[in-house]
């Protein structure tokens, strides 16, 4: 059986049931059906737990309320895979976010902080506020992606949701502290990005030497805690 | 040890790729050319995962510090070890302080160079490729420069034996494969999650377009330029992982391959995703040139990887062979 044919239906198609594809023969992509929501999350975490120890699964990558997982080897049967990973999905309960607490000073404003003041006036607050607002929240690390270690932080109070940039800013320093739509998160490197920079965290995201390499992992809690603030 | 006498921009240490840290937004890094790669250790009778130096910059120039086998492989190209020529695919010995020298390929984009018992270098997260963008693995997490000293030739491997032999690069040895029509190479591929997405129309534009991969084009993805592939209603994505070979198509409808040093997260739709058996190929498509995709089923994806695990084992059983003549 085979699933992206025209011929075949997507495994899963039915209502309320993740949606399963493949990107090619070594991976699957799992997605949790309907809006963004914690709870969501909570089962695509507990998804990718109990997938990551499943015969030729070589890793379970988390995404945003999605799970992609890498294979060993092409599966001999995706019918029969897509379908035992929906069972499961109806099934296993969700995991809260149980991790651990990361507290992050933050230099908010400033050099790195350059895009506060167009976070503040697209929000209508001062830029006081804005730092008030996002300091005074606690996110939740939904995945660890895109860069090593950078943690995508759910929890954005929506009055400083800020969308993306269309043209990346070209040279965004790591430990800048960025809002990015809906999310906020502290990049891990120096290089181009399209999210929104209020401030900068000294804080060592990645080192692959450690033997957790990544600070924050899927569940970790986050407090940005205000270490000065230079408007 | 090995000294680098010329390298320009991007050439660095790669191996089979860093496979299990993508959870942790490690992109697997590794060789363009994985096949090239492996028939290069095997060769020289090498485990299939040693490093090598993966060369897409030239002139390049070393030194060896001291007797060491060494293999070609990759792009067609020409090469001299102390100023006596060597083919493309072909392993030798050299002696120390001997100097080889390998000019741009005139087909293909990267050459491979391995060395018996493989380039040593630490494992880094259990590979030795080099992360460009994180700075870590290969030599000191960077590309290779003029003066730079590489340790090879840590692990044991078989020096005794005869180091004078070629063979037939994989688009030669295997049938139907390296077939250009139109001039251009063709990519099989399977649907991806977003396909249906487009409208037919759409659809027929990516099958038919003789897509050239733009300038803007490097190990972390391929810029395809020709047409527009556009959704009547923009898809917004939740950001997730991704692998080698998907194609995305961003708002603005040029499609993206992603290669072995993409970003491991996604969030443009997925037209499609470039099959194992054909990503080494797309390996070496250098900038400029043109591919067209061709679709397969997931069962024929699967089946198409037989001839390139046979022509590898038939590799190692060839050489074992004529290294023991």
């Amino acid at each position: 059986m085979s699933i992206n044919q025209s011929s075949a239906p997507f495994v899963g198609a039915i209502e309320k049931s993740p949606k399963i594809s493949l990107i090619g023969t070594l991976a699957m992509l799992v997605e949790a059906p309907g809006e963004f929501d914690m709870v969501q999350q909570g089962r695509i975490w507990a998804l990718a737990d109990a997938l990551s120890s499943w015969p030729n699964v070589q890793e379970a990558v988390i995404g945003v309320t999605n799970v992609l997982l890498v294979f060993e080897q092409p599966p001999d049967d995706i019918g029969v895979l897509g379908a035992s990973i929906v069972e499961l999905w109806h099934r296993l309960p969700g995991r809260k976010a149980d991790g651990k607490l990361i507290e992050i000073p933050v230099v908010y404003g400033g050099e790195h902080g350059f895009d506060l003041p167009a976070v503040a006036t697209r929000a209508g607050l001062s830029e006081r506020d804005v730092i008030r607002i996002h300091s005074d929240g606690e996110y939740t690390v939904c995945a660890v992606a895109s860069s090593p270690g950078f943690g995508y932080l759910h929890g954005l109070d929506p009055r400083i949701y800020m969308p993306r940039k269309s043209v990346p800013s070209l040279n965004m320093s790591a430990g800048s502290v960025t809002i990015g739509g809906m999310q906020t998160g502290v990049a891990v490197l120096t290089s181009p990005n399209g999210w929104n920079a209020i401030g900068w965290a000294p804080v060592a995201s990645f080192d692959p030497r450690r033997t957790q390499p990544s600070l924050m992992l899927p569940g970790d809690r986050v407090k940005f805690r205000i270490d000065r603030i230079e408007l | 040890m090995i000294e680098i006498l010329t390298s320009h921009a991007f050439n660095t240490i790669q191996d089979q790729g860093r496979n299990g840290a993508r959870r942790l937004g490690v992109s697997p890094s590794g060789a363009m050319d994985p096949v090239a790669l492996e028939a290069g250790n095997v060769l020289l009778g090498n485990e299939s995962d040693a490093a090598g130096i993966e060369i897409q910059t030239f002139p390049f120039r070393l030194r060896f510090g001291a007797d060491t086998t060494f293999a070609l492989t990759g792009a067609d190209h020409d090469a001299t070890l102390a100023e006596a020529a060597v083919p493309s695919w072909w392993c030798r010995r050299a002696r120390a302080g001997d100097i080889l020298a390998i000019s741009a390929p005139k087909r293909g984009a990267r050459v491979y160079v391995t060395f018996g018992g493989g380039v040593d270098v630490p494992r880094v997260l259990g590979s030795r490729s080099t992360h460009l963008r994180a700075g870590f693995g290969g030599f000191e997490g960077r590309a290779l420069q003029a003066g730079d000293v590489v340790p090879v030739g840590g692990t044991q491997c078989e020096t005794a034996g005869r180091f004078d032999f070629g063979v037939a690069p994989p688009d030669v040895a295997i049938a139907g494969v390296g077939q250009t029509d139109d001039r251009a190479l063709r990519i099989r591929v399977m649907r991806a999650g977003e396909y249906d997405l487009f409208s037919e129309a759409m659809q027929a534009t990516f099958w038919s377009t003789r897509w050239k991969i733009s300038a803007r084009s490097d190990r972390g993805g391929y810029r395809l330029t020709g047409d527009r592939l556009t959704l009547d209603t923009p898809a917004e994505m939740r950001s997730h992982g991704v692998v080698a070979g998907v194609v995305q198509v961003p708002p603005a409808g040029e499609p993206i391959i992603q290669m072995s040093d993409a970003n491991t997260a996604g969030g443009y739709p997925k037209m499609a995703a470039v099959i194992q058996a054909d990503l080494w190929r797309l390996g070496q498509a250098a900038p400029g040139s043109f591919i067209a995709f061709s679709e397969v089923s997931y069962q024929d994806a699967v089946a198409a990887m037989a001839p390139v695990n046979d022509y590898i084992a038939k590799l190692r059983a060839t050489a074992d062979l004529y290294r023991a003549l």
